[in-house]
């Protein structure tokens, strides 16, 4: 099998892009595991939520700007509010309780959008910036690439901010070290696990709403993507912000060119690439690729 | 929090829990049969018809599923069949095979019906078939693939055109072109398997050889890795081989890598998700069809058109929208029982040659001579080519 450059390029490009993706649901998934020790199965709905948000303000009417902002703070209350009614009632149950929970609750926002549009795949969102691929080299780029790299590049960045410079951040970190001694110096945990799930959701819902113009949004399109969220922040070493950010990008790399690698027949395996990879990075090294700093924290 | 409000928090979700279980439930599940209007003077006919409402397939099993309807509503205006009421019983597979199988079991043996009409894929028709062959109930199957009727299995028939009919269509229109190498790409359903089969064999008979033969996930949302690997090939045309929305998104990510070449698509592709999803690059899409789809354009003495002409337009009236290949298919599947019903009465094995021997039937999907040896009944006639321009079907020639 023989690659060229413009090629293999081009499976870069493409890795980069869904990689990028799986790192925000990724940071999604951290966000509420360092607050609170629970992998929030919700995830990949808050994605489905975002995506026909986004399309159902835009079709009446909104500019696109403002309904996908509209789409992700919609889903951001969302967030808020399962935290409200799902979590917190059961405030003090063990983790495995809430995970389980989590799913619960995923399977109910999934009736809810069903009810809601229906179980039918809807024509893409309209894209942030129309016109023809731009040429990058021997390779293609799609124009909404740019937005989702440069969407999730700002977001990275903006967590960091929040995380590293912000007196808020500090809080939610220090219950992310440790819940108890949080409290004891005054900060208030329960805020910071409710504020953890409505970032939580609105990260989910940002992947949702850019990559909506790109795919065909429906009520199921966030079940994948969530499961690769997950399996990236597996990858990564989970609760670890830059581990959220590799473990995409690799799952994301590693599937495009699993499928440029392969001869023709394995094309089909798509996914079963990217898993098999996170499963044997995790018999190598259990606690992901960051791990070990995951134990020293 | 106290205990009592936390417990009222639970109970509150608790029941909203239930209600979306009933809810999506209550989507799931197919309308009632329509009741008939006046208590029946004789018993009624009940058949079993399975298509894919909802789930990914569901853009071909809603079509099939309002047409059955309203096929039994006229049936039952004008009087039933011999004074028999027709009653069609409709459940969902949600394009699943294990949930068909459960549908047709329930057909079978909880209602006792006298045939079955669909399914709509071709994996869920070879999931059932067995159950048809031991129970001895005629199956008139509504999905393409030729592996439903190749072997001929004694009692399972089906109505739309074969993978290889279409195939035959698309090397008659590509090799005038002098393509020679063509590039496949087809999903792993059965739909996309048995067409991949065909090609295989087919095109190098026709002259034609396949540098690359690549698949994709029917859920994939990106096909961009796959688009790449055509692009390094020296392949004059691409053949697709699936359902919307995946050839959507296949052509969609051809045209913005800046792949030129031709995209031939399956007759699989023959309804306006394709359309929609694609956007604009839809334009220039050429794909083997049944004639429903364009039959305003044949010619006034076409045999098919007066058929088509009344089902596309009680189409529109009923619904509203576009009649198509998929709902033809559930048309022709139900007058086809309809039929054997007049002959033979509730007699299923009677209704089963009655079936076998039908002539002449001129369906939606083609003209329709079963036999013994033929469970299809259709020729590569059937098919016709079709360009999308300007976001609509054209027919060639």
């Amino acid at each position: 099998m023989s690659l060229t450059w413009g090629q293999l390029l081009q499976f870069l490009l493409s890795g980069l892009m869904y990689g990028s993706l799986y790192a925000v649901i990724a940071l999604g998934f951290n966000l509420i595991h360092n607050a609170t020790r629970v992998v929030n199965f919700a995830q990949g709905e808050f994605v489905t939520l975002g995506a026909l948000c986004s399309l159902s303000l835009v079709m009446i009417g909104l500019p696109l700007p403002v309904a996908l902002v509209g789409a992700v703070a919609i889903v951001t209350v969302t967030g808020w509010a399962t935290e409200r009614m799902a979590i917190r009632p059961v405030r003090g149950a063990s983790v495995i309780t809430l995970i389980i929970i989590t799913i619960g609750a995923s399977v109910f926002l999934r009736g809810m959008v069903t009810w809601i549009w229906g179980s039918d795949e809807r024509p893409p969102l309209r894209p942030f910036w129309p016109g023809p691929s731009l040429a990058l080299g021997p390779a293609m780029v799609q124009r909404q690439y740019i937005w989702i790299l440069g969407i999730v590049l700002a977001t990275m960045f903006l967590l960091w901010l929040l995380g590293e410079k912000t007196l808020l951040g500090k809080a939610m970190r220090a219950c992310a070290f440790n819940q108890r001694a949080a409290q004891i110096v005054g900060i208030d945990v329960g805020r910071m696990v409710l504020l953890s799930w409505a970032l939580s959701a609105g990260l989910g819902a940002l992947a949702g709403v850019i990559i909506a113009p790109v795919v065909t949004p429906k009520w199921d399109m966030g079940v994948m993507l969530g499961l690769k969220g997950f399996a990236a922040a597996i990858l990564g070493g989970m609760g670890i912000p830059a581990g959220a950010v590799l473990g995409g990008i690799t799952l994301g790399l590693a599937e495009s060119l699993g499928v440029g690698l392969l001869p023709d027949w394995g094309s089909g395996y798509k996914d079963a690439i990217a898993f098999s990879i996170m499963l044997a990075v995790l018999f190598v090294k259990p606690t992901g690729l960051l791990g070990a700093r995951s134990e020293a924290r | 929090m106290s205990d009592i409000r936390q417990r009222k928090w639970i109970v509150l979700i608790g029941v909203l829990f239930a209600a979306a279980v009933v809810l999506t439930w209550a989507g799931c599940r197919g309308p009632e049969e329509p009741a008939p209007p006046a208590p029946p003077a004789e018993e009624p006919y009940k058949i079993g018809a399975i298509f894919a409402i909802t789930g990914d397939a569901s853009s071909l099993g809603i079509p099939e599923k309002n047409t059955a309807e309203m096929l039994t509503k006229s049936i039952n205006e004008a009087g039933g069949i011999n004074g028999h009421p027709l009653e069609v019983i409709i459940e969902d597979t949600e394009g699943d095979n294990t949930k068909c199988r459960t549908a047709a079991q329930k057909l079978l043996e909880q209602d006792k019906v006298l045939a079955v009409i669909g399914p709509s894929r071709t994996g869920t028709t070879m999931a059932i078939v067995d159950l048809f062959e031991t129970k001895k109930v005629p199956l008139i199957s509504c999905a393409a693939g030729v592996m439903i009727v190749e072997p001929v299995r004694e009692w399972v028939f089906k109505t739309p055109q074969s993978d290889r009919m279409a195939v035959d269509r698309i090397i008659e229109y590509l090799k005038p072109q002098n393509i020679t190498r063509v590039a496949t790409i087809s999903d792993t359903t059965g739909f996309g398997k048995g067409g991949l089969r065909e090609l295989q064999d087919l095109l190098p008979k026709g002259g034609m050889k396949i540098v690359s033969s690549l698949e994709y996930d029917r859920d994939a949302t990106d096909m961009t890795a796959q688009v790449t690997k055509i692009k390094g090939t020296n392949a004059q045309a691409v053949i697709c081989w699936g359902t919307p929305p995946g050839p959507a998104i296949v052509v969609k990510n051809m045209r913005q890598l800046g792949v030129k070449i031709p995209f031939v698509g399956s007759h699989g592709i023959a309804n306006q998700r394709f359309i929609e999803v694609a956007g604009s690059a839809a334009n220039g899409v050429v794909f083997p069809a049944g004639r429903l789809i364009v039959w305003d354009q044949m010619p006034e003495d076409d045999p098919q058109r007066t058929v088509l002409k009344e089902y596309a337009q009680n189409y529109m009236e009923a619904y509203g929208k576009q009649a198509d290949t998929f709902g033809g298919h559930a048309w022709d599947a139900l007058q086809l029982v309809s039929r054997a019903l007049e002959k033979a009465g509730a007699d299923r094995a009677k209704m089963r040659d009655e079936i076998e021997n039908t002539k002449d039937f001129v369906g939606t999907g083609g003209i329709f001579n079963f036999s013994p040896r033929d469970h299809n009944g259709l020729t590569k006639e059937a098919f016709v080519m079709v360009e999308i321009k300007d976001g609509k079907w054209t027919l060639l020639k």
